[in-house]
């Protein structure tokens, strides 16, 4: 399969705008004939269907949740880029288009990311206009911050809710559009597969989740803005309902699926206290800013921190990157987390810890500081942590944040399936191998608001497509499958519970397909995962019908479709023979221990195509070229 | 701890419902209240009972979809702490605990304790906006904002839909959280010139989604995780009466 990625040519400052030139356009009066899906309503999904409607499109949307507001997007804290130069401090497009090629490790394709970088000037305006929140200084001018390393102040803030605030955005833009009834939107409603009909995406089929009822929305073009798959860890950051399923569903209907291995560990979390941990909460980055890491310098050294002595302590981050410090990387950091652990050294009842230590800051800068800058952090740390780190240090502990892989998508945002457009964190296309902080706003907005209502066009005015009603026979049989699963999923009646499975699984992903990844472990994953899945489709219990809401069942297809993508990931990992980015491969590494890439073999994306159940999937490669940003080694020494 | 739980049994909306005793025997102090529900849940599951239905979903106290009553108290007894963020270390071994849904003719019960909350969505759609559509906006710095407007808009923006004002109100009333989305508008230049259009908008609709009128009893800023203040009342209520003496 030949993956064409559309991407212009010539010089990177103007492709947007030739490209956006020579689409084809809709007349404004035919735009209320063409029906769009959208499923998701975060900032991708959100942004994307309220644009759609106010350009005229008759747009359908769905989400799984129970009002458009909940999407996870919500969760994000820390900001969101734009390279304003607000600060004069030397930022331009370029430099942040640079900084995201280069934070990326070089797996990301030039032009989507010159075009991201472009567009964050825009996104701030919408989001100013929208009433969003943000941040300002006396004067009344946009206040920002310099975050996750950047040595330019270009990030917008809104406390520590930015996610929230830019999310409740979108919402509102999304509920004006509903109220106007331009969009018609289905909540409690989840995707379980896509229609395809003479190789176009026409439709999906959903599950209404109050009531079971399985039923097809049929339509000109489906747009996927469903999120990532951190949740195949089964602890991560991310929300408890957060899935692959659309995603996946997609990829087994035609879509190719991009680097899944690449995934991004956060390295600053709330360690997890036992068995019965249902997920992990993320601590801002921003507190190692003034947080000092260390664990104890020997192996097993169980008193209290405060009565460890000073030469006792490991401050193994500002020793071995002097430079750097506590502010290296999150993959750079989370890994010597780990290794400091495995070492025997980790704190705390599990031993899966480090200290995040703000003993010398207090002493610095007096405690009102530190309560000034990190005082809801302190508190939330206090009420889950049941500990107040103004006395006692906080124990953190990496976890999965975030995925860079996804849907394999062109320039256009379409994927390999005509007619089927993937947006934010469901695509694979501007982070690389590791994304940057305050980037994953930026993008899913970037995507939702400006690039898929300029590029859907195209599609819509060049393609003639036949009529489709519920009667074809692929609707029919689209259906009958989605209830199948179900039914199979009901008929079980094993012993185990759904979560015991998952959570089984993420355990053996975490160790074997996580932080850093080998050969043998990967290896041995690939073998374990498919006897796991056969495991559960005969020995898992889902009691109730599929005609009620049904939580468990929900959860039951979910973790069916983890099962098959843990696989791809693995295979993934194993293929890579190289460190790039979050994807740590230890046989690959420099003689200091760093991440060791390979670009004269490993310079692609690699495009995974479903080749049918029980069949090896087979890889297709983009090829990556670097016109203006060249590769070099990162090094944070 | 050992944990004893009555919780609210619906099938659906037209079953009548119960309350029904269960026994944590294995409660950690570490749990969050939602983990101690899922253990419960996979114990009802081992049993070949099916697990209570509950609505949950980031876990951090932010996406606004957990919550139910505890002992009468929405959200349980921790001030500002949403169901997700509440820890089992504010209990002790032996207590006994009576959850409930959210009680709203506004949000009725679509499963034990799980509410249909559309009636908020139906509010902002009625005017819970700025009507900018994407591509129109000026440059950021264009319209200035004073911080301590930018503050208290984001003191209301803060609010997460989950409900429990209506819940814990006597009356059953919305205003709450009309006053936090009206006050987060309208304190800001952007939102000026629909601020009375959105108040007068989002007062009828709360009437036909038969919330109940507020009669200041306060309780929804007790409970209020996010800790939005009465005052957004008092200036929705001000906006209203403005709308309606300038026939707006």
């Amino acid at each position: 399969m030949p993956l064409d990625s559309q991407s212009p040519t010539g010089p990177i400052e103007t492709r947007w705008d030739r490209h956006r030139f020579s689409l084809k356009l809709v007349n404004p009066s035919n735009k209320r004939k063409h029906k769009i899906v959208v499923v998701g309503t975060g900032l991708a999904g959100g942004s994307a269907a309220a644009s759609l409607a106010e350009l005229g499109y008759n747009v359908h949307c769905f989400c799984f949740q129970d009002s458009p507001r909940r999407a996870h997007s919500i969760a994000a804290q820390g900001g969101i880029n734009a390279a304003k130069n607000y600060h004069n401090d030397g930022d331009s497009v370029f430099r942040l288009f640079y900084d995201t090629v280069k934070g990326g490790d070089f797996r990301a394709r030039e032009s989507n990311v010159y075009r991201l970088a472009e567009l964050s000037l825009n996104i701030i305006d919408q989001c100013v206009a929208q009433g969003v929140p943000f941040a300002r200084e006396y004067s009344g001018y946009l206040d920002n911050r310099s975050f996750g390393g950047a040595q330019v102040s270009r990030t917008f803030y809104a406390r520590g809710q930015t996610g929230q605030q830019l999310l409740l955005g979108a919402y509102q833009a999304l509920e004006r559009q509903i109220g106007a009834g331009q969009v018609q939107m289905f909540p409690r409603t989840e995707m379980l597969d896509l229609i395809v009909v003479d190789g176009r995406a026409r439709g999906i089929v959903t599950r209404n989740l109050m009531t079971g009822r399985i039923a097809s929305h049929l339509a000109d073009t489906v747009v996927l803005a469903t999120g990532g798959y951190g949740n195949v860890y089964y602890l991560s950051t991310n929300a408890k309902g957060s899935n692959a399923t659309a995603i996946w569903r997609a990829h087994k209907r035609g879509a190719l699926f991009a680097n899944p291995c690449f995934t991004q560990i956060h390295p600053t979390c709330i360690p997890v206290s036992g068995e019965y941990q249902s997920k992990l909460t993320l601590m801002s980055e921003s507190l190692r800013n003034d947080g000092r890491v260390w664990v104890p310098l020997t192996k097993g050294d169980t008193r209290a921190p405060g009565q460890i002595p000073e030469a006792e302590r490991d401050y193994f981050l500002e020793r071995k990157y002097p430079s750097f410090g506590n502010l290296v990387p999150r993959d750079v950091a989370s890994r010597n987390a780990k290794q400091v652990c495995d070492e025997g050294r980790g704190v705390g009842p599990s031993g899966l810890a480090v200290y995040l230590d703000f003993r010398d800051a207090i002493q610095r800068l007096g405690k009102a500081v530190i309560e000034e800058r990190y005082g809801n952090l302190f508190d939330m740390y206090e009420r889950i942590a049941g500990e107040d780190p103004y006395n006692a240090p906080m124990r953190i502990y990496p976890a999965i944040h975030y995925t860079m892989g996804g849907l394999w998508v062109d320039y256009n945002l379409m994927s390999t399936i005509p007619g089927l457009y993937v947006i934010g964190e469901a695509n694979f296309s501007d982070h690389g191998a590791n994304r940057l902080g305050a980037s994953a706003l930026m993008q899913g907005l970037a995507d939702g608001y400006f690039v898929l209502p300029n590029t859907i066009n195209d599609y819509l005015a060049s393609t003639k497509l036949d009529p489709v009603d519920a009667t074809h026979a692929v609707v029919r049989d689209a259906e009958a499958g989605v209830a199948a699963i179900a039914k199979r999923l009901l008929d079980v009646k094993g012993t185990r519970s759904v979560d015991s499975y998952h959570r089984e699984l993420g355990k053996l992903m975490w160790e074997n397909c996580g932080m850093s990844r080998n050969a043998r472990g990967l290896r041995y994953a690939l073998l374990r995962i498919p006897e796991l899945r056969e495991q559960y489709w005969r020995d898992v219990r889902v009691l109730g019908t599929g005609e009620e809401l049904n939580q468990s069942l929900e959860k039951a297809g979910r973790v069916a479709d983890f099962l098959e993508l843990a696989e791809l990931m693995c295979l993934d990992a194993l293929e890579r023979n190289e460190s790039c980015g979050g994807h740590f491969r230890e046989e690959f590494q420099t003689p200091e221990g760093e991440a060791q890439r390979d670009d004269e073999h490993y310079s692609y994306t690699a495009a995974w195509e479903f080749r049918g159940a029980g069949n090896r999937p087979e890889m297709h490669k983009e090829p990556l070229a670097f016109e203006y940003v060249h590769p070099s080694q990162r090094s944070y020494k | 701890m050992r944990i004893i739980l009555h919780i609210w049994r619906q099938r659906d909306a037209n079953d009548k419902g119960r309350m029904a005793r269960y026994e944590v025997p294995n409660a950690s102090e570490h749990m969050s209240f939602l983990e101690m529900l899922d253990v419960l849940n996979e114990d009802l599951i081992a049993r070949n009972e099916e697990p209570v239905a509950f609505d949950h979903d980031c876990r951090e106290g932010i996406c606004g979809m957990c919550g139910c009553m505890v002992d009468g108290v929405a959200h349980g007894p921790l001030p500002g702490t949403t169901l997700c963020q509440l820890h089992m270390r504010h209990f002790k071994d032996g207590d006994e605990l009576y959850l409930e849904p959210w009680r709203a003719r506004a949000f009725p019960v679509v499963r034990d304790l799980v509410v249909d909350r559309s009636a908020f969505d139906r509010l902002i759609a009625a005017g819970g906006f700025i009507s900018v559509s994407t591509g129109s906006a000026p440059d950021g710095n264009a319209v200035l904002v004073p911080k301590e407007d930018a503050e208290r808009s984001m003191d209301a923006a803060a609010c997460i839909g989950c409900g429990a004002c209506v819940a814990m109100c006597p009356n059953a009333s919305a205003s709450l959280f009309m006053g936090a989305k009206i006050a987060h508008l309208g304190l800001l230049p952007q939102g000026q010139p629909e601020r009375y259009r959105r108040v007068a908008a989002m007062e009828v609709q709360a009437v036909r989604e038969l919330f109940g009128s507020c009669t200041n009893a306060g309780e929804c800023e007790a409970v209020c995780p996010k800790e939005i203040k009465l005052e957004v009342i008092a200036r929705m209520n001000r906006d209203f009466l403005r709308a309606h003496l300038t026939g707006r």
